[in-house]
Formats: C-alpha cells, sequence, structure tokens
C-alpha cells in the first residue's frame, strides 16, 4: 500500500506537512503557505510568496512620475486610489507642491469610497472563508454602486488611474455629488444589516473570538498597521497621526479593538465603513469650488532628493519612499506595501490553532497579493 | 393477490423502479432548487439558460457528469477509490425501501402499499444502512491519496460517528411513545394519539434535525467539504460519475432525513391535527389532498429548512463540532430520553 507512509515527511512524529496553495479557493490570490500539521493543528506555518512579482519597482524606473500611476493600481487592485494618492502625495512632496482644496476634496473622496468598497470585499471573503456564503453577495452589491460611482468619474472601475501629481485630472461629473450623497445614505443600513447577520451570530463569534490574537505590543514590533494594529487596541491612523489631503478638517473616530483577536478587527473594519461615510458626508456638505490641478510643469522633474510619504490606505500604512536624481523618471521608487508586512505575522498568529483557523487569520488580515508580490 | 408472481416480483419490481427515479429525480431537483432559492436569498437570479426558466439544468448537469473524463489520480488505491462512491449512494438509496410515502390504497383491485415494505425493525434497518455510508466517506478520502482528502474523510468519519449517537438517542424517544420500530406503526400511533410528535418530543425533535444536519455534512456542519479549507474534502479527486455518486449520496441523504423527520416527528402522509380537525368542518375540506402530497409537502419543507441554514450560517470549526455533538447533544438528549421515559410512564402512553 504504502499510502500513509507517502503522508509522513516527517519519519519520526506524526507531524505532515501540506502546502495550502498556491492554488486554493481560500488563500485569497496566490499565497503559499507551508503547513506542518500535527493532526488538524498547526505547529508551524510558513507564508511562501512570489508568485505574483511582477518587478513593479523596477517598471517604476523608466516611466515618467506621473506614468508610474497606472501601475500602482495594480499594487493593491482592491484599493487603487488610495495607492494613487500615495503615490502623487510623495511626488508632491519631493517637489513641494500643494496641491488645491478641491482637488484634495476629490482625493478623500475617491479615498474613502475605496475604502469602502476594500472593506466590502473583505467582509465578503472573510464570511465565505467561514463558510457564510449569503454576505458575499450582499457586501458586492454595495461595491457595485462604488465602481459605478469612480466609473462615472474616471472611466475605469476597478484600475482606477484618478490622480495626478499637483491634482486631479477631471473635476467631478454633473450630479456625481448627489449620487454620491445617495450612496452614503443608504451605506450605514446596509452595514447594520450585515452586522445582523453576523456580529451576534453565535458561530461567527465561536470562529472569531479568540482566534489570532496578537497583543499590541507584538503587533506594533511586527510592523502591523492598519485594521490589524488597531483590531489589538492600538490607536493609530495615519491620517490622524499625519494629516494628508487636509485629512484633519474632518471629524472621525478611529475605532479600535481590546483583544486583538478576528472579531475585534471585524469590529473595526465594520466601524471604520461607518467612519468613511461620515468623512464623505462632511465632504460633500463643504466641498471647495475652484481648480482642481496646481500649476505643475509638463514633464515632472522633481530637485534631486529622497522623500518618503505614506497614506493610510484600507489594508494599512501605503507609503511611498523616492529618490530622485533631478531626471524625469524616478531613480528608485520603493513601495512600503502594508499587506507585506501585515502578513509576516500570521505565523505568529496561527501557531497553535486549527487548519480552519489559518482560514479565518489569512482573512482577518485582509492581504492582497498584488501588493505583496509587486 | 392470487398470482405470487404478481405479487412477489412484479409489484415489487415496479415499486421499486419507481421509487429508485423517483428518489433520484428529487435529488437532482433539490440541487435545482437549492440553487434557486440560494439565489432568490442571494439577489442572483440562479440558472435560468438551459429549458424554460432554468428547469432542465439538473438533466444537463447530469449528462456532462457522465461523459466527463473519470479520472483516477496516479497513486490512488484503484478498488477502494472505485469503492467509495458506490458505499456511499448505495445505503442512500437502500433506506427508501423502508420509508412508507403513504397509506395502502387500492389499484386495480389490488391493495398497493406506498412503500416498498413495512419491516418491523424498520427505524433499526435505517440507522444500520445509513451508517454504512460513513466507510464511502473515509475510504474514498484516503483511497484517494491527496492529504486534503484524507483530512475531508477523517473529519467526516468523527462527525458522522459522534452525530450518530444522539441521533440514535432521539430517536428512541419516539419508539417510547409509538411502541414500535416499524415506520407505517409509528404513523398510525400518531393518528391514534391524536397528536404529532414534535410535540410530547419537541426536544427530540430539534435534536434530530440537527444531527440530520450533521449527518449529511451540510451548513453550518459542512466541514468535511468545507471549500475554503479543504478544496472539496473527500472527493476532492473525484470526478466525472463518481463525483456525480457522491453529489448524488447527499442529497439523497439530506432526502433521507428529512423523510425520517416527517414520519417520526410530523405525522407521515396524515393531514395535520388529525382528531381535532375531524371535529370541524376543516378535515373534508382538506380530505381531498392525497396522503402522498402532505407527506411530500412536510418533506420539502425540512429540505428548504436545510438550504436555508446554508444560506444563512457561517461553518463551525472541528473542535467546536465535536464539543456541540459530545457535550450538549448527547447529555441533552439522555435526560430527554428519561424525561419522555418518565412521562410514557405516567401518562400511559399516550
Amino acid at each position: 500500500m504504502g499510502n500513509l507512509e507517502a503522508l509522513k515527511p516527517f519519519p519520526d512524529s506524526e507531524e505532515m506537512e501540506i502546502s495550502f496553495g498556491p492554488q486554493h479557493p481560500a488563500t485569497h490570490g496566490v499565497l503559499r503557505v507551508l503547513l506542518r500539521l500535527d493532526g488538524e493543528r498547526i505547529v508551524d506555518a510558513k507564508p511562501v510568496i512570489g508568485y505574483l512579482h511582477r518587478g513593479t519597482e523596477k517598471i517604476f524606473e523608466r516611466e515618467t512620475y506621473n506614468g508610474t500611476i497606472p501601475h500602482t493600481d495594480r499594487l493593491d487592485y482592491t484599493a487603487a486610489a488610495t495607492n494613487n494618492q500615495a503615490l502623487v502625495g510623495v511626488v508632491e512632496k519631493i517637489m513641494g507642491v500643494t496641491v488645491p482644496p478641491r482637488a484634495s476634496a476629490v482625493r478623500v473622496l475617491l479615498a474613502e469610497l475605496q475604502r469602502i468598497a476594500s472593506h466590502t470585499i473583505w467582509l465578503g471573503t472573510h464570511a465565505l472563508d467561514i463558510g457564510a456564503q449569503s454576505p458575499f453577495f450582499y457586501t458586492f452589491e454595495e461595491r457595485e454602486k462604488i465602481l459605478d460611482l469612480f466609473e462615472e468619474y474616471c472611466g475605469a472601475r476597478l484600475t482606477l488611474n484618478s490622480m495626478r501629481v499637483g491634482g486631479q485630472p477631471y473635476d467631478l461629473p454633473d450630479g456625481w455629488t448627489d449620487r454620491c450623497r445617495t450612496f452614503v445614505d443608504q451605506f450605514p443600513a446596509r452595514v447594520a444589516e450585515w452586522e445582523r447577520l453576523l456580529t451576534t451570530n453565535r458561530i461567527w463569534k465561536l470562529r472569531t473570538v479568540g482566534v489570532g490574537v496578537i497583543s499590541a505590543a507584538n503587533a506594533v514590533e511586527w510592523g502591523l498597521t492598519g485594521p490589524p494594529l488597531r483590531g489589538s487596541g492600538v490607536k493609530w491612523d495615519i491620517r490622524k497621526v499625519f494629516p494628508y489631503d487636509r485629512y484633519e478638517q474632518y471629524d472621525f473616530e478611529i475605532p479600535v479593538g481590546a483583544n486583538g483577536d478576528t472579531y475585534d478587527r471585524y469590529l473595526v473594519r465594520m466601524e471604520e465603513m461607518r467612519q468613511s461615510v461620515r468623512i464623505i458626508q462632511q465632504c460633500l456638505a463643504k466641498l471647495p469650488d475652484g481648480p482642481v490641478m496646481a500649476k505643475v510643469p509638463k514633464v515632472i522633474k522633481p530637485p534631486k532628493g529622497e522623500a518618503y510619504f505614506s497614506v493610510e490606505s484600507p489594508k494599512g500604512e501605503l507609503g511611498f519612499y523616492v529618490v530622485s536624481d533631478g531626471g524625469a523618471h524616478p531613480y528608485r521608487l520603493h513601495v512600503r506595501p502594508a499587506c507585506f508586512i501585515n502578513l509576516q505575522a500570521l505565523p505568529e498568529m496561527v501557531r497553535g490553532l486549527l487548519v480552519a483557523d489559518l482560514i479565518a487569520v489569512i482573512g482577518t488580515l485582509d492581504i492582497v497579493l498584488g501588493e505583496i508580490d509587486r | 393477490m392470487a398470482n405470487p408472481w404478481v405479487a412477489f416480483l412484479l409489484v415489487p419490481l415496479i415499486k421499486i423502479v419507481v421509487i429508485l427515479l423517483a428518489v433520484i429525480l428529487i435529488a437532482a431537483y433539490m440541487s435545482f432548487f437549492e440553487r434557486k432559492i440560494l439565489a432568490y436569498m442571494q439577489i442572483r437570479i440562479g440558472p435560468n439558460r438551459v429549458g424554460p426558466r432554468g428547469w432542465l439544468q439538473p438533466i444537463a448537469d447530469a449528462l456532462k457528469l457522465l461523459v466527463k473524463e473519470d479520472i483516477v489520480p496516479a497513486r490512488a488505491e484503484k478498488f477502494v477509490y472505485f469503492l467509495g462512491p458506490v458505499l456511499v449512494v448505495a445505503p442512500a438509496l437502500l433506506v427508501f425501501s423502508v420509508i412508507p410515502f403513504g397509506p395502502a390504497f387500492k389499484l386495480f383491485g389490488y391493495e398497493v402499499t406506498p412503500y416498498l415494505t413495512d419491516v418491523n425493525i424498520g427505524i433499526l434497518f435505517i440507522l444500520g444502512v445509513s451508517s454504512v455510508g460513513v466507510y464511502g466517506v473515509i475510504l474514498g478520502g484516503w483511497a484517494s491519496n491527496n492529504k486534503f482528502s484524507m483530512m475531508g474523510g477523517l473529519r467526516s468519519a468523527a462527525q458522522l460517528v459522534s452525530y450518530e449517537v444522539p441521533m440514535g438517542l432521539s430517536v428512541v424517544t419516539v419508539l417510547l411513545m409509538a411502541n414500535s420500530l416499524s415506520l407505517v406503526k409509528i404513523v398510525e400511533a400518531q393518528k391514534q394519539a391524536g397528536v404529532w410528535y414534535f410535540i410530547p418530543g419537541i426536544v427530540a425533535f430539534f435534536i434530530y434535525f440537527v444531527c440530520g444536519v450533521a449527518e449529511t455534512n451540510r451548513n453550518p456542519f459542512d466541514l468535511p467539504e468545507a471549500e475554503s479549507e479543504l478544496v472539496a474534502g473527500f472527493h476532492t479527486e473525484y470526478s466525472g460519475m463518481k463525483f456525480a455518486f457522491y453529489f448524488l449520496a447527499e442529497y439523497a441523504n439530506m432526502v433521507v432525513v428529512s423523510s425520517i423527520a416527517t414520519v417520526l416527528f410530523l405525522g407521515g402522509w396524515l393531514p395535520p391535527f388529525p382528531n381535532w380537525l375531524a371535529a370541524v368542518w376543516a378535515l373534508p375540506a382538506l380530505a381531498w389532498i392525497p396522503p402522498i402530497a402532505w407527506f411530500v409537502l412536510k418533506m420539502a419543507a425540512f429540505l428548504f429548512v436545510y438550504i436555508w441554514f446554508r444560506g444563512t450560517f457561517p461553518r463551525y470549526r472541528f473542535d467546536q463540532l465535536m464539543d456541540l455533538g459530545w457535550k450538549v447533544f448527547i447529555p441533552v438528549s439522555l435526560v430527554n430520553l428519561m424525561a419522555v421515559g418518565l412521562g410514557v410512564l405516567l401518562i400511559g402512553g399516550k
């Protein structure tokens, strides 16, 4: 027979090794996790990445500054707007350009809509991984409405290419603000609906409370950002601590969790969607008039130097580090991806848990492989 | 029944064919309704391309599976790999031989019973036969020589064995009340008692149905085939007709559990409130509905609940499932069994 012998890579123990992914329905793309299992208990987990590597950072070096923007769309492809925002931010910082108030407001609108869109995908897939099928469809319905708004603004739904160095390529189309307002007005009711399905659901709580716990100190040490950090109770949000695009004008809360488990991260993200709605409503209420583009040269040649700039993407801190030699192409453009750094904590979070929990933890980290592999 | 050839060969053969066809069709259309109902729950439309409003979808699916290439993994245990689906589907269909769909009626002068046979140990037969299905699952998972299949097989073996205990205990409460193991007698006892057994046996009814959901590997207990964890569980490597057998068995088992729940707790083919309605005008009004229709209606209600579960609940984790079975359902069903036993003793068999 020999069947069982083949399953034993560690001859003197009962442990077995499983290659989880890269072709697996629950690894959100092409993540591969090498698991060492004792029965169903995880002894060790090793994320293996690189299946989506496209050499984006090298490609940046042969593009003009505005030409790099479409490439950023493809980093975290569920949140193109915040990627654009980080890239144009770093170039504006090294050039010392201030964007007009209306451009900032449009950026905030796009970024917050994008945050909601990204969180709806996260909720749908996370719930699907844990076995709840229906939320997936409900969340995607709302996401479609956001993508419609994006399409109306810039013609694209997923890879937006929606910002330029110095401002915005277009002003908002007629009636867009009304449609956006209609969307955000009905959205909190949808969130409440999803919460009714999940928040107090006994099975949902069994599957998420106390699963994938990471303490605040550990989360900081691993360099986690975004909801995984806030779920552990650390009040850290780039929009508050290093405000960009005039975020200081808006009144919003940073939701934090207490226990650092999957359930708290779930609650944090649900609340973040509501806070994003608040920001959008404020932004729409006092949308400034004026141009959407600052005076910038046609060919962008930032002065010699270096700059780092980061935004709060839906996944965490997304930063760009640019080195300019004064030419029209970046000498070096490095990405500080939120997902890549958040993923590193995975082995720490799943050790000793069961295979089913690995799925929950991958879901709760909300990783996108495009950003991890670049 | 003058001619023994007719009585012992022809009539049973016709019944076997009819029941088998009906069950397979119900199982196939169950998948269609599941997709449709789930779709409406999830703001989708569901299959609507094949035939009018998608009604031929299950037929198309079956044809597709029939002509699909049957892949056997190179390092699979060939014979056991072949045995798996057979062992799963045969017991699932065999169980229908004792399920009474209605009372005896007259057709062309013959007395026809709409069930294959009425064994005096019917319930025992069902419990025994359906347990064999576990072998198909675990052997299929093991023989595929795939780690995910094997984990799925092991999970389901543990799950099925654990949930059979509370399920059996809840069935025993019905036996205490009905004083018989024969399914036909159990329904008749409910007629005499004038009350369906889910009222005195509400706890047992609940436990039976939940365990039934677990026994059929359905959401929220669908861990053996949890697609987000184990790809497709024990049938990951199966394709073509062998996969179709697993699929058919799953749906047939759902029909089995629903049928047994109908017989044991909802009075089988009886119209609702048999004696109470007889006193008022409603019974004649309902009399034209054939008993089989009542049976199918009740069964369909259970099947709908199955789908409803799937549209609503997340999935339990394996250890939580075990905890629920051993630490909640078994103690509760034991206590319930004693309570019902005491009740039967005091009231005198209802």
